[in-house]
């Protein structure tokens, strides 16, 4: 691992501690965080999948319906029918926040239903009617999917975020910090022994020249 | 705040969604569904775009843009073409970019 690009100094190395510290915090706070997400995200994506599995069955209920009400009805007919609908779905939309994800809440509402079918039913075959009803009963849970999927969309994505960061943290920036920390602490302690060795030598020669002493008697 | 909701799909797929209060947008021509979807996302009336899985594919770039927002919230559903596993293979790439491999589907 390679060593920050720092000057050995003892200030330096006092703020490179202060910011392992912190890394360290971090990296604490995020692997919680992701273990979180993940434990929220695995429950939120296999409702997803039963939701979606039961979605799919009712549409495609709905499809061989309008495939029948086709069959009997003519097109024209068929789609004025369905074109006449007043009523219109709309959705409440709210939001939540799970560990920083903002993920969408969302509740039907409906106007103007009084739960009557959209088009008379003088010239339309019954099996439309069951597509229609079957379609209205899809429709909560369509709505639920949505929700659940887009959630699990974001968090996939927030999940992917926060690990690729406490990796970086954990593999990349705490052992650089703590190399360079090593690197500047035995600097310093090389610097100190070497200005030891010298003051010993100095005053070996001061002595030798005041006194013709040696203190090593060599 | 009460949005709307979008499907998008050809006339065949989707013709029943108009009977339960959802605007359809039909697209029948597949190329043109990228540049239909760009103009009902941007027009931010619409909580929840569905769209037929042959569409949903075919506009993967313009869908990116959007993402990352709450909303809209783009979801594939199965055509009157048959189920592609598209929306399956949407879930199982969450799992996969959460968790590293995909534990859920098991393949």
């Amino acid at each position: 691992m390679a060593v920050m690009n720092v000057n050995p100094t003892r200030m330096q190395m006092t703020k490179l501690k202060k910011q392992l510290q912190i890394a360290r915090r971090g990296h604490k706070m995020l692997k919680d965080k992701r273990d979180e997400l993940m434990r929220q995200f695995i429950e939120l994506v296999k409702e997803n999948k039963k939701l979606r599995e039961k979605v799919e069955a009712q549409l495609e209920e709905c499809n061989n319906h309008f495939i029948n009400a086709s069959a009997v009805m003519n097109k024209k007919a068929l789609d004025s029918s369905l074109m006449s609908s007043k009523h219109q779905t709309g959705v409440e939309v709210d939001g939540k926040n799970i560990m920083s994800v903002d993920v969408p809440l969302f509740s039907q509402v409906q106007e103007d239903n009084d739960g009557g079918s959209p088009y008379g039913f003088a010239f339309t075959s019954f099996e439309l009617d069951d597509a229609v009803t079957e379609l209205n009963k899809v429709l909560p849970d369509l709505i639920k999917l949505a929700e659940t999927e887009k959630s699990c969309e974001l968090m996939a994505a927030e999940i992917e975020r926060t690990r690729r960061r406490v990796n970086s943290l954990e593999h990349v920036m705490i052992p650089r910090y703590e190399e360079t920390i090593k690197y500047i602490a035995m600097k310093l302690e090389e610097n100190d022994r070497s200005s030891r060795t010298r003051l010993m030598k100095v005053k070996d020669m001061l002595l030798e020249k005041a006194h013709g002493y040696s203190m090593h008697n060599s | 705040m009460v949005k709307n909701i979008a499907v998008i799909g050809d006339s065949e797929s989707i013709k029943g969604f108009g009977a339960v209060g959802i605007d359809m947008f039909i697209c029948d021509e597949p190329l043109e569904s990228g540049n239909l979807f760009k103009r009902i996302a941007e027009t931010d009336d619409y909580a929840i775009i569905y769209m037929t899985e042959e569409l949903f594919e075919l506009s993967a770039k313009e869908r990116h843009k959007f993402a990352d927002n709450a909303i809209p919230a783009v979801i594939p559903i199965p055509s009157a073409q048959g189920n592609r596993g598209i929306g399956r293979k949407r879930l199982s790439k969450f799992v996969e970019q959460a968790v590293g491999s995909d534990i859920l589907f098991g393949n």
